[in-house]
């Protein structure tokens, strides 16, 4: 399986990463070598295995409904780029 | 043209837990910003989630409430996209192996009739935080106090024909939340709203019409007016030769209308896969049934049992089992007043009419069943009227004492002494010839107006029956 350099450029632009068209070719080839690693799997006889969401074979535990965290909220704002009122601040994100 | 309605509506309950479906960060409202929000729900590095407990078992409830398969194993997902609400870029929820699916719920329409409307799925996600633009000049304010809060998504099929059913749907499974004690459904401050999928095709016609999403729709009587609104503009854009736009759209309800949303570039890309901070949630048949054996009675259920022992009519029982609290305190004032019928017509006339007023909820009222109980008794026994029941009422919710009490202090008590009855007729009569002459002269009508007068010289105190009976004898000259 091969990734085109038009796709690497919409999943970097998905995960907001600043990839330039020399870069896109550069990544196209190397994903598409991945892909083809990962590829061999499908030569795997699967028959009567059970789809894994998880390498562990474990199931999740659970925490008992509980407040245990405290307020820390000046801690985690002085090290925030902009704060006011208790708000973080960020770039006006609508247009 | 006749046109078909289809929607589907996705409904976001918020669980009504202490703490964060993966932190222990606590979830009540209305806290200053960001002093509800730990390192887990900011996203920090290094931090890992750990699921709540109570956030299965609320959904597994969800799920046996409306009859559907609870998954063996289930599994987090992250759904990534960027917006400065959401730190983590990505929200975890559930995509392929939903905790609950396959379930139903019935509703009532307009003419009396059931339909069931099939649930396709309810999962389990975290909300994010919240955006503020207004009042920080260029920049946007990042409240995350809600970020982590638990949802329950509950997918619908497309199996509702009109606005009005999809507001019945709505109905319905708020209500059922609220008796499952899982969601405290307050729509106002958003613990449960709604998204709605709605196309149109031609009667009859098998395959969907393109369909449009309205988003975050909190309140009933949006949801209904936002669909009627996109059914109207989609027929509308159909006939004049257009094609609908499979788009996402807001309803603004000072105009009426909705409108499409800015366009998210690329924004169904969400790139689900399976979170590896999370294992797969197991939950056994043992589980399952601890749970359900500490589930409540249901709506539905409850409805039947109503007409059943208290043979009260669908529509009284239906109103009395709308809220738990409100069938629970119907429940109690019956069992201390032994009346049904009369305990029915006084929740619903004036106890609701009086919470109404005062803005109160069931919990809150001022007047305990049993009180309320001790006024149905002084009906029963004549010691009053209904009508100045009415007014012993109102004193008691005022918080003046108890019904005998007010009774007693206001001296209402029941003229039942028909020497003393007799004795305000005749006073009555003789003040009164003209009428007296008229009414012996066959203008029958006139017997109300001595009731009137005899009601008035007693300040309704006398037996309305008993003076309309002494009267009329009177008034013949016996």
């Amino acid at each position: 399986m091969s990734l085109t350099s038009d796709e690497v450029r919409r999943i970097a632009h998905l995960a907001r990463l600043a990839v330039d068209d020399r870069e896109a070719e550069g990544f196209a080839a190397a994903l598409s070598d991945i892909f083809d690693f990962v590829e061999a799997l499908n030569n795997a006889d699967i028959e009567g295995v059970a789809p894994m969401a998880h390498p562990l074979d474990a199931e999740q535990r659970l925490r008992p409904d509980r407040v245990t965290e405290s307020d820390q909220r000046e801690r985690f704002q002085d090290i925030a780029p902009a704060v006011e009122g208790g708000v973080y601040l960020v770039p006006r994100v609508i247009e | 043209m006749e046109w078909e309605t289809v929607i589907g509506l996705e409904i976001h309950a918020q669980l009504n837990t202490a703490s964060k479906i993966f932190s222990g960060a606590a979830t009540a409202y209305g806290a200053e910003p960001n002093r509800q929000a730990c390192a887990v729900d900011l996203g920090l590095p290094g931090v890992l989630p750990v699921l709540n407990e109570a956030v299965v078992r609320k959904a597994v409830m969800l799920g046996l409430a409306l009859e559907a398969q609870i998954a063996p194993r289930s599994v987090f997902a992250r759904k990534n996209y960027f917006y400065p609400d959401l730190p983590k870029g990505y929200q975890i929820s559930q995509f392929e192996l939903p905790i609950v699916a396959r379930g139903h719920l019935e509703i009532e329409l307009d003419d009396g009739s059931r339909k069931r409307i099939g649930v396709t799925r309810a999962h389990l996600e975290e909300d994010a935080g919240k955006s503020l633009h207004e009042g920080f000049g260029t920049m946007t304010g990042i409240d995350l106090n809600r970020a982590g809060t638990p949802l329950v998504e509950i997918v619908s099929e497309p199996e509702l024909g009109s606005a009005r059913e999809a507001v019945a749907y709505m109905k319905k499974l708020h209500a059922l939340v609220r008796y499952l004690d899982i969601c405290d459904g307050n729509m106002q401050e958003g613990s449960f709203r709604c998204d709605a999928n709605v196309s149109v095709r031609p009667a009859g016609e098998s395959s969907f019409g393109i369909r449009t999403e309205i988003k975050n729709l909190n309140s009933f009587r949006f949801v209904e007016r936002a669909i009627n609104f996109e059914v109207e503009r989609q027929i509308e854009l159909i006939e004049s030769g257009g094609t609908v736009v499979q788009e996402t759209r807001l309803f603004d309800p000072d105009r009426d209308e909705t409108r499409p949303m800015r366009s998210k570039e690329e924004a169904n890309d969400y790139r689900y896969f399976p979170d590896p901070d999370l294992l797969p949630v197991a939950i056994h048949t043992e589980d399952i049934e601890a749970i359900r054996a500490e589930m409540p009675e249901l709506p539905d259920a409850k409805r039947e049992r109503f007409v059943r022992d208290y043979a009260l009519s669908p529509y009284d029982a239906g109103a009395l089992t709308a809220t738990r609290d409100l069938a629970d305190y119907y429940e109690a004032l019956v069992a201390a007043c032994g009346a049904p019928k009369l305990a029915a017509n006084w929740m619903m006339g004036d106890f609701t009419a009086a919470l109404n007023r005062s803005e109160l909820e069931v919990g809150d009222s001022p007047v305990a069943p049993a009180a309320l109980a001790q006024l149905l008794a002084r009906i029963q026994d004549a010691t009053i009227s209904g009508k100045i029941a009415k007014e012993v009422f109102d004193a008691m919710w005022a918080g003046e004492g108890d019904a005998d009490a007010i009774i007693a202090a206001r001296g209402l008590k029941q003229i039942t002494d028909t020497g003393a009855i007799d004795r305000i007729i005749d006073d009555v009569i003789a003040a009164n010839p003209v009428q007296l002459e008229q009414y012996r002269a066959g203008k029958d009508k006139l017997l109300g107006f001595f009731v009137g007068q005899v009601m008035k010289k007693t300040q309704g105190k006398a037996n309305p029956a008993q003076v309309n009976e002494r009267l009329r004898a009177r008034l013949r000259g016996d």
